[in-house]
């Protein structure tokens, strides 16, 4: 560490436990013999010492330092410190959904509840990963240089690792098909980001919820049929939607690093 | 090179029936601690949320730490602390987390903020908090972990808003010496209405009415405008009574 080494006076004088040493000499003495072995060496040998590092060192090599704090980092890389419970009931949801499906109860002309809430689950985890309402530090991380589309992506793939797998399950569960829920679901989640990007993403998330359910939702239940948007024949429907919210997700990306993005 | 640097600032808030909330400020300030003042509603917080970064101008030219702040943000924001007016936190977070996190979001390399955490934590009197729940703390212990996340990146220019409001009279006193430590190395902009903490920690004032600049000099200067016949206990704050006053008259707070 430094190129002064204690005197052998002072180190005596440290070693037997002198109390006459000044505070700042004390100091110095000590973090300079814990990066300076010679001068360890230098102090009356201590068998007990010697004994009880000799079986330390190679230990301490060994064990990870901080393991927790390095893991639980890298989870919050990706996921939105808000989110947590907001995922945990995109859960519950889904598991509610496929139990409902098991009794029996369908809307409509048979269609299956999961089919109906998959869209909406992505939307409520990406409005609490992004914005005022369900980010208490939503100013603060605004502000930081991280702010911006890819921690937006982060966040939101994040959102989907939970929606995505639980879907899968509840699809196989319920033998629903994956093309019928994975897109609608896909796009609206970029479509919250895009919209988002205009109006602010809880603004994006409100909208976008009240639009399924008057559109979708509602018909459904009304008329005993499948809406067009549910059916297989959609799909060009999904990916042109899912493909215009990428465009515009991309054009207004600098939303994300101001405030706007967040009402 | 100025920290901050303003040509005729407008920031345009609320939208298309909006109010412009920063009015042609023009403004340099350097190394040091100021003190923006001002009346509720003068632009204040609109005004650090544009150096901040995060408001966009609507017209005028800013540049931050001798960059244009216009483009490419990030590195600006690297150099950048910011205590926003309304402090959200996670409360599950313990201390050391949270400003470890926010360390991360700040772009630090991850060897580095270990030891810049426990240093700014230190720096605040918090040290012996790191390991509790931020839901655990009080009022003005959060408030000290605000300026804490601020000042984890040690940053260049610091922006807080409201930065003694919830702190005991002890903890201003030492909040005022560890800015006024901050002024030698940094520009420190700090948002108030406490005339008295601008007295005692900063080198220089800056009052603000209604979105514009209305006085910028040293303390000692703002006490000079007053007279004996304005409202206040303290010349300084005779001072601010005058040039506000004679700016809005009329009004009745």
């Amino acid at each position: 560490m430094t190129a002064h080494h204690p005197s052998d006076h002072l180190l005596r004088r440290y070693s037997s436990g002198d109390d006459d040493i000044p505070a700042d000499e004390l100091w110095a003495v000590e973090s300079h013999l814990e990066t300076c072995a010679p001068c360890r060496a230098r102090l009356a040998p201590e068998p007990i010492a010697e004994a009880v590092w000799a079986g330390l060192s190679p230990l301490l090599d060994r064990t990870p330092q901080m393991p927790r704090a390095r893991a639980w980092r890298r989870l919050h890389g990706w996921v939105s410190p808000a989110a947590g419970p907001w995922l945990a009931m995109i859960l519950l949801v889904i598991a509610a959904a496929v139990a409902l499906d098991r009794t029996g109860f369908a809307v409509g002309d048979r269609v299956s509840l999961v089919l109906l809430v998959a869209p909406v689950l992505p939307v409520l985890g990406v409005a609490a990963s992004w914005g005022r309402s369900l980010d208490p530090a939503w100013e603060l991380t605004a502000a930081t240089p991280r702010a911006g589309l890819p921690l937006v992506f982060r966040r939101t793939a994040a959102v989907l690792a939970v929606v995505v797998p639980g879907l899968v399950v509840a699809s196989l569960l319920t033998g629903t098909g994956f093309a019928r829920w994975l897109l609608p679901c896909l796009a609206f989640t970029v479509g919250t980001l895009a919209l988002g990007t205009l109006i602010g993403v809880t603004r994006a998330a409100v909208v976008l919820l009240v639009a399924w359910a008057v559109a979708i939702v509602a018909p459904t239940i009304a008329f005993s049929r499948t809406a067009v948007a549910l059916g297989p024949d959609a799909a060009p429907g999904w990916i042109a939607l899912l493909g215009a919210s990428l465009v515009v997700l991309v054009a207004r990306r600098m939303a994300f690093t101001r405030l706007e993005a967040n009402r | 090179m100025q920290a901050i640097q303003a040509d005729n600032l407008v920031v345009r808030v609320g939208g298309r029936k909006g109010r412009d909330a920063v009015n042609g400020l023009s403004l340099g300030l350097g190394r040091g601690v100021h003190g923006l003042l001002g009346p509720n509603g003068a632009g204040k917080t609109t005004l650090i949320r544009t150096l901040a970064t995060v408001q966009s101008p609507t017209s005028g030219t800013l540049s931050l730490l001798g960059t244009p702040a216009g483009g490419r943000l990030k590195p600006v924001r690297r150099r950048l602390g910011y205590l926003p007016q309304h402090f959200g936190y996670y409360k599950r977070f313990k201390v050391r987390e949270f400003v470890e996190y926010l360390a991360w979001l700040k772009e630090m390399p991850p060897a580095l903020i270990p030891k810049a955490v426990r240093e700014a934590l230190e720096r605040v009197g918090l040290s012996d908090r790191a390991e509790d729940r931020m839901k655990s703390l009080s009022g003005g212990m959060v408030r000290r972990v605000g300026i804490a996340q601020a000042i984890v990146n040690e940053p260049e220019l610091l922006l807080l808003d409201e930065p003694t409001v919830g702190l005991d009279p002890a903890q201003r006193l030492r909040f005022r010496e560890l800015v006024v430590e901050l002024g030698r190395e940094a520009c420190v902009l700090i948002s108030t209405h406490l005339v008295e903490d601008v007295a005692a920690a900063c080198t220089d004032v800056v009052l603000v009415n209604e979105g514009s600049l209305v006085f910028q000099g040293s303390p000692a200067d703002l006490a000079t405008a007053g007279t004996a016949s304005h409202v206040g206990d303290s010349p300084i704050e005779r001072g601010y009574s005058a040039l506000i006053s004679a700016k809005s008259a009329g009004g009745a707070w």
